[in-house]
């Protein structure tokens, strides 16, 4: 938009709700574009154009329909938009369960029927195409009746400051109603004062209305006044402005590294519950058993191969695909335990060195299998939408929704297996086994069949880590690798046979592990963390819960 | 069984350890393949395996080359480098093959180098690397850096006003040269060394919590910020999903990769890669007739109408398909005439155009960005004018600005010093 | 847990006596095939019956260099039952000494044309040579190095892990976080290694070309010299009263220290030993292959070793050699004739040897000859 539309508003004094004004803006405009006979044509010329002229297009519909396009741009924001091969028509275009592409008016939603893919072509979108369609979207829906539309209109706005903005800006405080926009709109407000304005006054009040904000262009703005250019002169002339820009500088720094820190230790806790929960199954098989099963990564593959398999067979239902994975995946990587107990680890009862050659040996073959069956090639495993996103505290601090989320599965998955060992029989039959088998044995538990059931509960284990893996890398036949020495240390640096080292042991090399790494780079990171472990266990060799009693040697 | 028999039969092993004379068939034209099929990089390479074998099935059809058939040999490396050099040595000297198709991986060229060119083979090598090389024996189809790198980088300035960068990369020899070449650039272009964050990280690198956090703080000091990726495969997903997951857009931090093609696309869940950028030489989008028929044959080759092709696997189609031409033009297979009548050779590349074989044993190559689409394909928004010269050693590192590479008489050589007047580093 | 317990070895007073015996046909055998295919690569035209390739000698090269290092792992593991899955490591740090040398001897014949910079430090802008480069132009530096670094390495890490008495399975992942650590770090361009490509492109070794076939029987024929040695040295060093001790410490840890023995010093000198043995293997590889970088210290690496010697059978030395060369020779051939399928069979392999042939290939043969067993 330019500056003479905005003139043009101004003289028409049109400050009453912003769809009025709009009006009197679509109308002013209307003499100076390009005669489109209504909206539908000019949204028409999207058909075919290339993507350098497609701007200029969008340009128009907003000047032509006003509000009214705004589902069209949102089709199109979304990549929905297409338009047919035969009659160039644009079309809001979903693709069905079946395959086909439902078709439907991009602004009536009135529905077109349904359509092959071949018969439809793309509108072009590129980023520069995106960004305009959201400051679109923007400047119309900022009087939509969705607070949170309005919300997301109001930040934009925020993060690219405009002159032409400032009587948008100033209607739109007018009449809003909900606090968290006003403060977003009065926070635009204020940055457009601090760079426009030419009154100090003006200025410094300015400054006091986004002294407490965290937004990131604040930060910049206030930065930028009490910096010197090139020339040697502050971006802000008056002193007084300026110290109260420092002041409020300072206090936001503050702010901003406090929630810095704390976003540090979410990054370790989440990277700890990583390492928990590879290692999990882990401290069932190695700890308790006593087997070094470095089958174990191919295992978490297996279950991270389920969700995949899941995923394939149910393709309607992507959003609770991951609540069947995950008892799938704890069958599938289970009974491949228990078999590999029953056909390999069973013989080698007392040689825990040869488990290790053994084992090896079933991972080379299990990768080996993946590979052939599925293709060596990455599969593709989809993020339901409520595992996607973050959660805003505020501007400059957030919680990954799926980080979150395998942090407190892993602490779920945690507490449950802790009851399954120390309130069940299976649990007392375990501990009995590992503590003393002759003895197990001797007062009747049938010590094969709770090595199988143990085997097998750590693999399950092992399947679960590989579901909520399957949300956060590749899945492919080489993930298990990549989580198998890891495991491994998180078990010894934490205690072997000691769940709650376990899970110390994680959390506290994964919450090391990132404090380290802005300092060090993440390579030098783990070099450290490493060699930390390796001299951690000369000092205490047995790790850092270490069992006792008779079960320790 | 008798221990006599076990003793004869480990004797017969030994025996053909040792003396295993192998019978060369004079009626055949063989055809290395040597590509990983286990490991690490069999996620990559066996797509380009089933090319060469692909381009050797249709070369057949047509009734072979010099009116013998063409019989491919694979082998299996293993992602292991050490084993490609041994790989090379037995393809050249047991199973006398005449050309090699093969590796992927810088490490595993620079482990095939001295082999190829003690035994004076011909490796055909498909894919984008760093550049800071040029063999006799080998020849690069691939994108050299200002085929890949230093357009998107342009583009990036030109067309999206970028102005504070982060160039990201996997800690090794690609990503490493691509950045030093790229920040040379860029600082010759005016960037404030403030503005430029350099950031590596390990292969398969999974937790990008901190790191994406930085590039959200590094980008939001006001400039327009886009992030430069050479992260290597596996890291990807991780990486896109995080970005995705911590707020960032496209719209808001485009990254523009080098290593992201609709095959590494066609493992992951897209949603979070919308809109970011690729730089390549070829797209599978890219309509063109044979781009067309080339997808056609390699979906029916494949036997799967979900597989996607790629720029490497356009590199080996225009490598295999200029060796046939220079073969042709030889009249042999014999190594040395076909190296020279290699050069100058023009091949029809699938994206409309044509590639050529230039004198430093690289193509001329029109770049193409696109940005990913939903579908896992990309959308061309911005090419080269024309088509751009593949350039052995960057102009931009102070080390490599005054050597070409010319196999043409005179100079004859890969590393010649034009101020020197000196070639050095031969193996001949 | 029990870990030392070894039930499947022999005794200790025929162990010993079983190394000595075989020992001249051990000798015989190594020396016999390496001399016979120098000469059939040397002697013999490229078309006789008798020409043996090139390509069997770097073959036999490198799997000569394979048996050196598990008779390495054997040493610590066959003897002391100390299972280490980090020899790589020490294979590696030999392997990188060397590499260093022959990287200085590149002199300027590099692609650069640099007199004092390596191509990797180059073209990555490197001003100077970093001081850890320093002494490697010269060879009895390097060959000091390949010895020494190992050494040093496994003497500091045994000195803190023995004397806090780690042992068992802690002791074998300590020694995987080793060589995982080192890996890392020798994949980090900053160290000055060359990162992930690693040291490449060698031109020549004390003036001799190494694409030469001459230096090429040569290097093999000192690997089998190499062998051989070390062979002949862990013979002496388990026959001698350290290697009583050894074995009583591998048959029962606890009950040796309370005879009053500093087991401890055992097992830290044992292992600096292996280290060393390791180490020179790596030398010895590195000029034959051509290249060496981080993937040797990968972790995977180093359990395949392991694997090696329980193929053959271990606490036998010849028999680790057998494992090494058997493993590695089926590697070859299964890469070369069943390239998609060749890891089933070698996963297969390693299950099968441990469940049904728990002392190995030799232990089969042993068996069948009516045996030497105690």
């Amino acid at each position: 938009m330019t500056g003479r539309f905005n003139q043009a508003i101004e003289t028409a004094r049109c400050t009453g709700r912003w769809q009025a004004l709009l009006l009197c803006m679509a109308l002013l405009l209307l003499p100076y574009s390009v005669w489109a006979a209504d909206l539908d044509s000019a949204l028409a010329a999207l058909a075919g154009a290339s993507l350098s002229k497609v701007p200029a297009i969008l340009e128009e519909v907003e000047a032509v329909g006003g509000e009214a396009a705004v589902p069209a741009f949102t089709a199109m924001l979304e990549g929905d938009l297409y338009y047919r091969r035969s009659d160039k028509r644009v079309v809001r275009a979903v693709r069905d369960d079946a395959g086909q592409y439902q078709l439907s008016d991009p602004l009536s939603g009135a529905s077109l029927g349904a359509s092959e893919k071949s018969a439809l072509r793309k509108v072009k979108v590129s980023n520069r195409v995106r960004i305009h369609l959201r400051g679109a979207i923007a400047r119309l829906t900022l009087s939509s009746e969705d607070p949170r539309q309005r919300l997301r209109a109001a930040q934009n706005l925020l993060e690219r400051p405009d002159e032409d903005n400032l009587p948008l800006l100033r209607a739109a405080i007018e009449t809003e109603t909900d606090p968290d926009v006003v403060e977003l709109l009065q926070t635009a407000l204020a940055l457009n004062l601090l760079q426009t304005s030419g009154d100090s006054e003006a200025r410094l009040g300015a400054v006091e209305t986004v002294a407490g904000s965290l937004q990131p262009a604040v930060r910049n703005q206030l930065q930028s006044m009490v910096q010197r250019d090139d020339d040697g002169n502050y971006g802000e002339e008056d002193a007084a402005v300026r110290e109260a820009a420092q002041r409020a500088l300072v206090t936001i720094d503050s702010r901003i590294s406090f929630y810095g820190s704390l976003e540090t230790v979410f990054f370790g806790l989440s990277l700890g519950s990583v390492l928990l929960l590879a290692a999990l199954g882990l401290a069932i098989t190695f700890g308790v058993m006593g087997v070094i099963n470095m089958a174990h990564g191919e295992l978490i593959m297996l279950g991270a191969y389920t969700t995949y398999m899941v995923q394939v067979l149910l393709p309607q239902h992507i959003e609770y695909s991951l609540f069947i994975a995950v008892p799938a995946a704890f069958v599938v990587s289970g009974l491949v335990g228990v078999l590999i107990e029953r056909s390999v680890i069973r013989f080698l009862h007392g040689r825990p060195l040869e488990t290790l050659l053994a084992t090896f040996g079933i991972s080379l073959i299990l990768q080996q299998a993946v590979r052939t069956i599925f293709s060596p090639l990455n599969r593709q495993v989809f993020t339901p939408d409520w595992m996607s996103g973050s959660l805003q505290i505020n501007s400059v601090f957030s919680l990954t929704y799926n980080r979150l989320y395998v942090f407190l599965f892993a602490l779920v998955v945690f507490f449950v297996l802790q009851l399954v060992l120390n309130r069940t029989s299976l649990g007392l039959n375990v501990r009995a086994v590992s503590q003393n088998r002759s003895m197990a044995r001797a007062i009747g538990v049938r010590a094969d069949w709770v090595d199988a059931l143990t085997f097998g509960l750590g693999s399950g284990i092992a399947g679960i880590a590989g579901v909520a893996l399957s949300q956060l890398t590749n899945v492919g036949p080489n993930l298990g690798q990549a989580y198998i020495i890891d495991s491994f240390m998180v078990v010894v640096f934490g205690g072997v046979g000691n769940l709650w080292g376990t899970l110390v042991g994680a959390l506290s090399l994964g919450v090391v592990n990132k404090f380290l790494e802005p300092v060090t780079g993440a390579v030098l990171a783990k070099i450290l963390v490493l060699v930390f472990i390796i001299l951690f266990i000369q000092k205490r060799p047995r790790g850092l819960f270490p069992q006792k009693g008779r079960a320790a040697e | 069984m008798k221990l006599s028999k076990y003793f004869s039969k480990a004797a017969l092993l030994a025996g053909s350890v040792l003396f295993s004379a192998t019978l060369h068939a004079a009626d055949t034209i063989k055809v290395g393949v040597l590509h990983s099929l286990s490991g690490t990089m069999a996620i990559s390479e066996t797509t380009l395996k089933d090319t060469v074998l692909m381009m050797v099935e249709e070369q057949n059809k047509k009734g072979g080359l010099l009116g013998k058939k063409l019989e491919p040999v694979v082998v299996d490396p293993a992602s292991n480098w050490p084993l490609f050099a041994e790989k090379t040595r037995e393809l050249l000297t047991q199973d006398e093959v005449d050309v090699i198709f093969g590796c992927w991986t810088s490490v595993s060229r620079k482990s095939v180098l001295p082999v190829i060119e003690e035994l004076n083979g011909l490796l055909f090598y498909p894919v984008q690397y760093e550049g800071e090389e040029s063999s006799k024996n080998v020849f690069y189809t691939g994108a050299a850096p200002n085929q890949q790198a230093i357009p998107a980088v342009d583009y990036l300035m030109n067309d999206l006003e970028v102005e504070r960068w982060v160039l990201a990369g996997t800690d090794y020899v690609y990503p490493r040269t691509t950045n030093k070449i790229l920040e040379a650039y860029l600082v010759a272009k005016g960037v404030d060394e403030k503005d430029i964050m350099i950031n590596y990280t390990p292969f398969g690198h999974s937790d990008w919590q901190s790191i994406v956090s930085e590039i959200k703080k590094f980008g939001s000091a006001g400039k327009k910020t886009a992030v430069v990726s050479t992260i290597n495969g596996d890291a990807n997903v991780p990486f896109y999903k995080e970005l995705g997951n911590q707020g960032i857009s496209a719209e808001d931090i485009p990254v523009v990769a080098f290593s992201v093609g609709e095959e590494e696309l066609s493992g992951l869940d897209t949603k979070p890669l919308v809109g970011h950028l690729a730089a390549w030489n070829y797209f599978q989008s890219v309509e063109s007739d044979e781009n067309e028929a080339f997808i056609a044959q390699w979906k029916a080759f494949i036997g799967d109408d979900e597989r996607v092709t790629n720029d490497p696997m356009e590199a080996t189609y225009i490598g295999f398909n200029m060796w046939v031409k220079a073969v042709e033009k030889a009249g042999t297979t014999d190594v040395d005439a076909v190296e020279q009548a290699m050069i100058g050779i023009s091949t029809p590349n699938l994206t409309g155009g044509v590639a050529t074989m230039n004198k430093a044993h690289h193509l001329s190559k029109p770049v193409l960005i696109g940005e990913i689409q939903e579908d896992g394909q990309f959308e061309v928004v911005w090419e080269t004018d024309g088509l751009v010269d593949g350039d052995a050693w960057s102009d931009f590192l102070p080390g490599s600005k005054d050597i070409i590479a010319d196999w043409t008489a005179p100079i004859n050589c890969g590393n010649y010093n034009t101020v020197t007047k000196t070639c050095s580093g031969q193996n001949m | 847990m029990s870990v030392a317990t070894t039930p499947v070895l022999t005794g200790q007073a025929s162990a010993v006596h079983e190394l000595r015996a075989r020992a001249p046909l051990f000798l015989a055998v190594l020396f016999g095939i390496t001399v016979l295919a120098a000469i059939g690569n040397l002697a013999f035209p490229q078309d006789s019956i008798f020409h043996v390739s090139t390509y069997t000698i770097t073959l036999l090269g490198k799997y000569l260099c394979y048996a050196l290092l598990a008779m390495a792992v054997d040493v610590v593991w066959g003897y002391c039952g100390i299972l280490s899955l980090g020899h790589g490591a020490f294979f590696g740090l030999g392997g990188y000494a060397l590499g260093m040398y022959l990287m200085r001897q590149i002199g300027d014949r590099g692609v650069y044309g640099n007199p004092e910079l390596p191509d990797f430090m180059v073209f990555l802008n490197w001003q100077e040579l970093p001081w850890y480069w320093y002494g490697f132009d010269q060879f009895w530096f390097a060959l000091l190095m390949v010895m020494l670094v190992p050494g040093i390495l496994a003497f500091v890490f045994g000195y803190l892990a023995f004397r806090s008495r780690v042992v068992g399975v802690y002791l074998s992942i300590m020694t995987q976080a080793l060589t995982y650590a080192l890996m890392l770090a020798f994949f980090r361009n900053e160290m000055g290694f060359g990162g992930n490509n690693g040291l490449t492109d060698f031109k020549d070794l004390l003036g001799f070309d190494l694409q030469a076939d001459s230096t090429r029987v040569g290097l093999l024929l000192v690997s089998a010299l190499a062998l051989g040695l070390a062979y002949v040295a862990s013979q002496w060093i388990m026959g001698s009263k350290m290697g009583r001790v050894i074995l009583a410490i591998r048959d029962d840890e606890p009950r040796t220290r309370f005879i009053g023995f500093r087991t401890e010093r055992y097992k830290i000198w044992l292992f600096v030993y292996s280290a060393v043995l390791a180490g020179i293997a790596g030398a010895l590889y590195v000029p034959q292959v051509g290249i060496i970088n981080p993937g040797e210290f990968s972790p995977l690496n180093s359990i395949e070793v392991v694997v090696w010697v329980a193929v053959g059978g271990r606490g036998t030395l010849y028999g680790a050699v057998i494992g090494a060369i058997l493993v590695n020779y089926a590697k070859t051939r299964f890469t070369a004739v069943w390239p998609e399928a060749w890891l089933f069979a070698l996963g297969g392999l390693f299950v099968a040897v441990t469940v049904f042939l728990p002392q190995g290939i030799v232990g089969l043969f042993r068996e069948r000859l009516g045996g030497r067993r105690a």
